[in-house]
């Protein structure tokens, strides 16, 4: 599934010699290092690039799937409209985790996750990816654990009036028990739309996967089939026997191309099913920042207003806290003002990215079914070529 | 099925959606289908059968095991066209569990659904099934077990309005002249059957003999009536068919018997064991404090010990057996016959060949099975998700995703009705398997009638030369004493009466032998030809359905291929 890797930038083979900016990234070569409970993935990121703020045509570094969970949570803090492409998920299961199907199935995963990034008009710029894709081995693992430290040390005025704004004003001060939610009828369909499709897809994803093992359970019982048909061949002798043996060899062969195609239907149908349910679920985040957005831009709107009455109130005292207070006033209404800008921009840019959202997702699941279908069409085949080449001889059987 | 991990509203959406993907189904051009034609009677007719089947096999007692004959449930499969041969001690083999698939959720649903069979699927046996009766072809003997019906005991009954039991109504139709007509009827209690087999197994000693089906009381008991004597009749009719199938007993007494004459059945020589023992029992002392002739007399010897009356000569055949394995010496007369041995060594080791392929496919019919069902759930979610998409699309692209998903979706229900077509088809072939492991158990059958009687022969030769080593000591003492002596000249006369008698039974012993011996080997030549023939037919049956279904499942996905090709990558 290589969906993404040729859509970064504006498709330019990084080898032509040209003025189109282009920006492409490959995951590759997993390799186990470690020990025991520590072992781990790394894998190969080669980035070839074009873009300015970068360090030459072609940079390769070494990464493992926490650096990737880092860039991710770094690109959801920053970029809170956007739907930042989602990963694939820790193993839970722990001797799945080296397995060779499933280390290929994250390898590609992780790549079309960077691709995804690297070819979004917005995304593209982030300072972030530029260090995941370019910063020494050291200080990516500087960066990976001092994430939660970098936070805090950030100075903002306003990100701290943001941080007493959550804590402080309560929703005894405002009246209600309930969080305050948007009413925008449009925008509730979409947050149905999303919470519905998730289940919906989840379903398809589940059938898909039981489909792969039903791909492997028909593969053995073939496997299966065939020798005993060998065996009963072997018993019976002459002409029967030779027609039993045959079958049975047609069987075993049919098990393998059974198995191959379990494989792809893994990694071509139900990977992007999967895929696609992550991508609904990072969209559901989003909406929970557009839902914290929104509270706050309220809730300053209005400890802006109660700062307001206050001042008006102290001025009409002629107080000596006139001062303390307008300052207050302009830092709240400073503080409102942004998280209304804030907001509005999560909206719009939320708006932008359905639509490509969804285009998106038209071209992948298009891809994928494709790709379905046609392997689908060449199993069959496989199985009618195979069988068909028995029946001339035992029609030969019959006659003789 | 489908919906069950889905909240309520989601299960409307299903059945709103699995009607529009019927509907969806219907408007396709690949197939054309109208759903109140129904062209493919054989299916249906199977269908029907199997309807009958499938609720027969519910009940819980139903072992799924292959190798345990002896308490097995009567056959279930479906209906067969072949000639299973299958005997030994009354008991057929348990059906392979995968008789029940045929039954699915699917076909459950709508009567429509099946009829709407491709109408150029293909039917196997009649396209290229070989004739494999070596006689005249015409010949035919239709046997259909219908109607049961209940009814009372009249006479013996102490409670009254106790004691029923069920009739089946036996209808044959035949052209073959020994039954002197050409249609007729009879009305029969599984009593009968029991004796019509019991009779069949002494007449036909060295025959593969198709076994009766079981008496299952416990499973009388604990099923529900209906269903217990539904299965039993579709037991009783398949019993009966293989009976008509056999070339030598389709034209028994016994069995014209039973299917042209009402009332009951005459009892057969040997009966039931408890008056057999007890018999027995009562001979006993006589036997041994010589009252009666402790000699088994020529007619008794064509029959085997186990079965009859005479505790004795099972005693003494008892000890030859042990004598045969355990004693020094060779037995008088052993089975020289080579060629037999080894086709015996074959038979058993095809036996066993026939089971592991038999328990092979049925694992392969599951898998089979599986991917239909699986197929289907996955079409079903994606049509759910168009239905989705279309009703709350705000952007055409996801009308066109609906668009391709509802492509997908309608290929996978067509492909998963292949499937479960496909494997309706291949259980009808692969179970010529289970059959032969059905005729093995005949087989068995067969071997043992020669073993004992070799058994009888063998003890009569033991019985003779004892006789006569006994005479030879009587002469030479009585020699002795001048004059002669009379009371032991008498018993030297009366010993050569009960050596001849003996030396009768023996020539009498060793032709029925020799009898059951030919009839072996007569079976294992037919069985041999039948097998080929049978076994022939399966491989061709089932490879030619794997190769049709094949090919209409590539159709389906090779369109659905053609309509996606736009988002063909170039890999």
């Amino acid at each position: 599934m290589e969906q993404q890797r040729s859509v970064s930038g504006l498709s330019q083979s990084p080898r032509s010699p040209s003025s189109q900016p282009y920006l492409s990234v490959s995951v590759t070569d997993p390799v186990k290092l470690g020990n025991g409970v520590q072992a781990y993935i790394s894998y190969r990121v080669i980035t070839k690039t074009n873009f300015p703020d970068y360090q030459g045509p072609e940079k390769i570094v070494i990464r493992r799937y926490s650096d990737f969970i880092w860039l991710r949570d770094r690109l959801f803090d920053k970029y809170k409209g956007i739907f930042i492409p989602p990963l694939p998920e820790k193993s839970a299961v722990e001797k799945f985790r080296f397995s060779a199907e499933f280390i290929e199935m994250r390898r590609q995963a992780l790549d079309v996750f960077v691709n995804r990034i690297a070819s979004h008009n917005l995304l593209q710029q982030s300072e972030d990816l530029r260090t995941f894709l370019q910063a020494d081995e050291e200080t990516m693992e500087r960066l990976r654990s001092y994430e939660t430290g970098i936070f805090k040390k950030k100075p903002a005025d306003l990100m701290q009036i943001f941080k007493d704004v959550q804590s402080k004003v309560s929703d005894v001060v405002l009246g209600k028990e309930k969080p305050v939610e948007e009413s925008n009828p449009e925008y509730e369909k979409l947050k149905h739309y999303v919470f519905e499709l998730e289940n919906h897809l989840a379903e398809a994803q589940k059938h898909a996967y039981r489909l792969v093992k039903r791909h492997r359970e028909l593969g053995q019982s073939l496997s299966d089939f065939g020798k005993a048909a060998k065996l009963l061949g072997a018993c019976e002798g002459q002409a029967l026997g030779k027609a039993f043996s045959d079958l049975g060899a047609k069987s075993e062969a049919l098990s393998i191309k059974l198995q191959k195609e379990a494989h792809q239907l893994l990694m071509s149908f139900e990977e992007p099913l999967k895929d696609y349910v992550r991508a609904v679920q990072s969209i559901k985040a989003t909406i929970g920042e557009r839902a914290n957005a929104f509270r706050q831009q309220c809730e300053l709107a209005e400890t802006m207003k109660l700062k307001e009455i206050n001042l008006d109130k102290l001025m009409l005292t002629r107080s000596d806290r006139v001062g303390e207070a307008e300052h207050e006033y302009k830092e709240f209404k400073a503080a409102s003002e942004e998280a209304t800008r804030r907001f509005e921009t999560i909206v719009r840019q939320m708006n932008e990215e359905i639509v490509r959202f969804q285009e998106q997702k038209t071209q992948d699941m298009g891809i994928a079914f494709h790709e379905f279908a046609k392997g689908q069409a060449r199993l069959a085949n496989n199985v009618a070529d195979a069988w068909r080449s028995l029946l001339p001889k035992l029609e030969a059987c019959s006659s003789a | 099925m489908m919906g069950s991990e889905n909240p309520g509203f989601e299960e409307a959406h299903l059945f709103a959606s699995r009607e529009e993907m019927e509907s969806l189904v219907l408007d396709d051009p690949l197939t054309t289908h109208h759903p109140n034609n129904n062209n493919n009677n054989s299916y249906s007719s199977f269908r029907s059968a199997n309807s009958s089947i499938s609720e027969s096999t519910r009940h819980p007692l139903s072992p799924p095991v292959l190798s345990n004959p002896a308490d097995s449930d009567p056959l279930l499969s479906p209906p067969v066209y072949r000639n299973p041969n299958a005997s030994d001690n009354n008991s057929y083999i348990e059906p392979p569990s995968y008789a029940d698939v045929i039954f699915s959720p699917f076909d459950d649903n709508s009567a429509n659904e099946i009829n709407r069979i491709d109408s150029t699927s293909k039917d196997p046996d009649s396209s290229l099934s070989l004739s494999r009766s070596s006689s005249s072809s015409s010949d035919y003997i239709k046997i259909t077990v219908s109607n049961p019906k209940k009814e009372q005991e009249t006479a013996n009954s102490l409670v009254p309005g106790g004691n029923t039991y069920y009739t089946y109504l036996i209808t044959t139709r035949t052209n073959i002249p020994d039954f002197g007509s050409s249609e007729f009827s009879v009305r029969r209690r599984f009593r009968d059957v029991v004796t019509l087999s019991d009779r069949l197994a002494e007449a036909y000693r060295g025959f593969f003999i198709p076994p009766r089906p079981d008496k299952n009381v416990v499973e009388s008991q604990v099923m529900q009536k209906q269903e217990f004597v539904e299965q039993r009749r579709v037991a009783l009719e398949k019993y009966l068919r293989r009976l008509a199938e056999h070339p030598i007993i389709r034209l028994s007494d016994e069995l014209k018997v039973f299917l042209q004459v009402e009332g009951r059945l005459p009892l057969s020589l040997s009966t039931d064991v408890a008056s057999r023992m007890l018999d027995g029992a009562v001979k006993l002392p006589k036997q041994l404090f010589g009252e009666s002739t402790a000699v088994v007399a020529p007619h008794e010897v064509v029959q085997p010990a186990k079965g009859g009356r005479d505790l004795l000569r099972l005693f003494k055949e008892l000890r030859q057996s042990v004598a045969n394995d355990w004693g020094g010496s060779k037995p008088p007369v052993v089975e020289e016959d080579k060629v037999f041995m080894e086709k015996k060594e074959r038979i058993h080791d095809l036996e066993q060949q026939i089971s592991n392929a038999s328990q092979q496919a049925e694992a392969l019919v599951k898998a089979q099975q599986d991917m239909g069902e699986t197929m289907g759930e996955l079409g079903l979610a994606f049509i759910k998700l168009t239905k989705f998409e279309n009703e709350e699309a705000m952007y055409n692209s996801q009308r066109v995703r609906a668009a391709d998903m509802k492509c997908l979706a309608t290929a996978a229900v067509k492909a998963s009705r292949f499937y479960r077509e496909l494997n309706a088809q291949t259980v009808k072939h692969l179970d010529t398997l289970h059959e032969y492991l059905g005729i093995m158990l005949a087989v068995h059958g067969a071997f043992a009638d020669r073993t004992s009687a070799l058994l009888t022969v063998q003890t009569l030769l033991s019985e003779l030369s004892t006789l006569h080593s006994r005479a030879e000591k009587l002469e030479a003492a009585s020699s002795k004493i001048f004059g002669g002596d009379k009371s032991r000249n008498h018993k030297i006369e009366e010993l050569k009466e009960t050596i001849r008698v003996t030396e009768d039974s023996k020539n009498v012993a060793i032709r029925e032998y020799e009898r059951i011996k030919e009839n072996n080997r007569c079976e294992l030549e037919r069985l041999d030809k039948e097998r080929r023939v049978d076994f022939l037919n399966m491989l061709k049956g089932f490879v030619v359905n794997q190769v049709g279904y094949a090919e209409k499942i590539s159709d389906v996905w090779t369109k659905v291929a053609e309509e996606t090709s736009g988002y063909a990558r170039d890999s």
